[in-house]
């Protein structure tokens, strides 16, 4: 692992082109992939992608954001940028894998969700907000990766979760940390600047008990061996999926709130 | 000599103007002037157009409990810093300072016309009512007493999003605080959010979001995505009323839109119609 990248170098590294996404994972870690389509609401927002499959055997269900490989996946994809009818799918499918009992698997990877007149008429706010609350009681386990960007309340969507996993050299934020420089000091172009404040990396998470884990990167980063970051991340989702489904199910829920309820720094 | 004369004069029109000049109040909504006094005895209601302005928390405790009711919890909560971020902590205690204030928000138990609550109550004075630390504490506490006592729950929210400061503390406070509901709402708790101007961000899209009923204030604005980060996205202006209470409230996000002047009689028989009537004297 090296160490020494400094935030803004990640930033440039999970945005090089033919950086692994889910859909080159699915079919490295999963077998058996049923894709599953629509919230029953509105329509199937392909910025998420949400299914079956089997984890070493066993039925898993995944909820993923997707990045595009190329411009025409983009435009499908939207730049895994989310509609309120994407988290609006991704908690239908979830509610699902409650119904029947399988652990759920998040993939989070993106810029944030997105910011439109479609997606504020349909609730961009108040799909996300649900779906936060409504994945702290589900009654089965949740593991959640960030793959690359950790956007916001468009990650954090599909990040509560009894466990947090980061890529590497995968980041976590309040806001992109070009949206950050240009709320804050009205200039979007102090973005290196707000890169390193932040406090954004896999390090700086798992200090802040955001997250629990870090999964490797090969040398140079995920795109340099895809077998090998697939691998990486199939390892860690094999140890800590069983894990976490032996344990009771009230005790988990009472753990998954208190990892949320302890963060923060203030005095008293 | 005659200049000093010519300027003495001068200056005592130009004060006697200023002084006949009643204070102004011009309507962020709909751009009117209205003298400001007339604006305040509204209780900061626009009068051509009935916006809804901002009130400290202060002030609105005072228009809508029992006097005397309220009793704060967690006052001397104070922010910390978790990210070393610059001037940060300069800046809490300048606003400490200015506005008298600990933190965004103000949190407590209360009664309205006799009906126990526990209010929290945001204000916009203070960093834009933001959401870090101090703001996701004291609401989940508030939640969790509640839910620990069987009360019900009745949030002001005003908020331009997370508290950017705080970085990924304070994104996380939007689970924090959205966890708390949940478990008040399971064990059969009422929520009611009242949305006053501005309700945006992370509050939106956690607590905010979550009442069972959801009340907004006229003309206040509610959204998710900045309007400005919005126009620059497709690189048009969006239309005046995009994004008030009245916008949501056609969209389905809003079971009803309510008059300053009668949000306390409204609240009194929402919280009675839950079974929340006042203790027996």
């Amino acid at each position: 692992m090296d160490e020494k990248k400094t935030a803004w170098e990640r930033l440039q590294l999970i945005h090089t082109k033919g950086r692994p996404t889910i859909k080159d994972y699915i079919p490295q870690i999963f077998t058996d992939w049923y894709e599953m389509h629509g919230d029953r609401l509105f329509g199937d927002d392909r910025a998420i992608i949400g299914g079956l499959a089997r984890l070493d055997g066993e039925p898993v269900t995944i909820i993923a954001e997707v990045k595009g490989r190329d411009i025409n996946e983009n435009k499908v994809c939207n730049f895994a940028m989310p509609h309120p009818e994407g988290y609006r799918k991704a908690l239908r499918i979830a509610r699902q894998a409650e119904k029947f009992h399988r652990p759920i698997i998040c993939f989070i990877d993106t810029p944030g969700a997105f910011c439109g007149v479609a997606a504020e008429e349909r609730g961009q706010g108040e799909a996300i907000a649900k779906n936060i609350a409504e994945f702290m009681t589900l009654r089965t386990p949740i593991i959640s990766i960030v793959l690359g960007e950790g956007g916001s309340g468009g990650a954090l969507a599909l990040g509560v979760c009894d466990e947090l996993a980061m890529l590497e050299n995968a980041e976590y934020s309040v806001l992109s940390p070009r949206g950050f420089a240009s709320i804050l000091w009205k200039d979007a172009s102090r973005e290196q600047e707000a890169s390193e404040l932040m406090k954004i990396t896999a390090e700086d998470m798992v200090r802040l008990g955001v997250a629990e884990a870090i999964i490797e990167e090969p040398l140079g980063g995920a795109h340099n061996d895809l077998d090998k970051i697939s691998e990486n991340i199939h390892e860690y989702l094999s140890q800590k999926i069983p894990e976490k489904c032996k344990k009771d199910i009230d005790v988990l829920l009472k753990e998954r709130y208190t990892k949320f309820r302890k963060i923060g720094a203030f005095t008293e | 000599m005659f200049e000093d004369f010519f300027n003495v004069v001068k200056k005592r029109w130009g004060d006697g103007e200023e002084e006949y000049k009643p204070p102004m109040f011009k309507c962020p909504r709909c751009q009117g002037t209205s003298p400001l006094s007339k604006y305040e005895e509204l209780h900061r209601v626009c009068p051509k157009c009935s916006y809804h302005g901002r009130l400290s928390s202060q002030e609105r405790i005072a228009i809508t409990v029992d006097k005397d009711s309220f009793k704060e919890f967690n006052g001397n909560l104070r922010g910390a810093d978790p990210l070393d971020f610059p001037d940060y902590k300069e800046k809490q205690a300048e606003l400490r300072g200015s506005t008298g204030l600990n933190e965004a928000v103000i949190t407590g138990t209360a009664s309205i016309k006799g009906s126990p609550v526990v209010i929290g109550i945001m204000d916009s004075r203070f960093m834009m009512g933001s959401m870090g630390s101090v703001v996701g504490e004291k609401i989940t506490r508030a939640f969790e007493y509640a839910t620990e006592h069987k009360l019900p729950v009745i949030m002001f929210t005003a908020s331009g999003g997370a508290r950017m400061q705080e970085g990924i503390v304070s994104l996380m406070q939007m689970a924090k605080t959205s966890g708390a509901v949940k478990l008040h709402s399971e064990a059969g708790g009422l929520y009611i959010a009242v949305m006053t101007d501005p309700t945006t961000g992370g509050v939106t899209a956690s607590f905010a979001s979550l009442g069972d009923i959801i009340i907004a204030e006229p003309k206040v604005l509610i959204g998710f995505a900045g309007r400005r980060v919005i126009e620059g996205t497709i690189k048009q202006r969006l239309p005046e009323d995009f994004q008030l209470a009245e916008f949501m409230y056609d969209k389905g996000f809003v079971d009803m839109i309510v008059e300053r002047r009668k949000l306390r009689s409204v609240l009194s028989h929402l919280l009675k119609l839950h079974g929340f009537y006042p203790k027996e004297a």
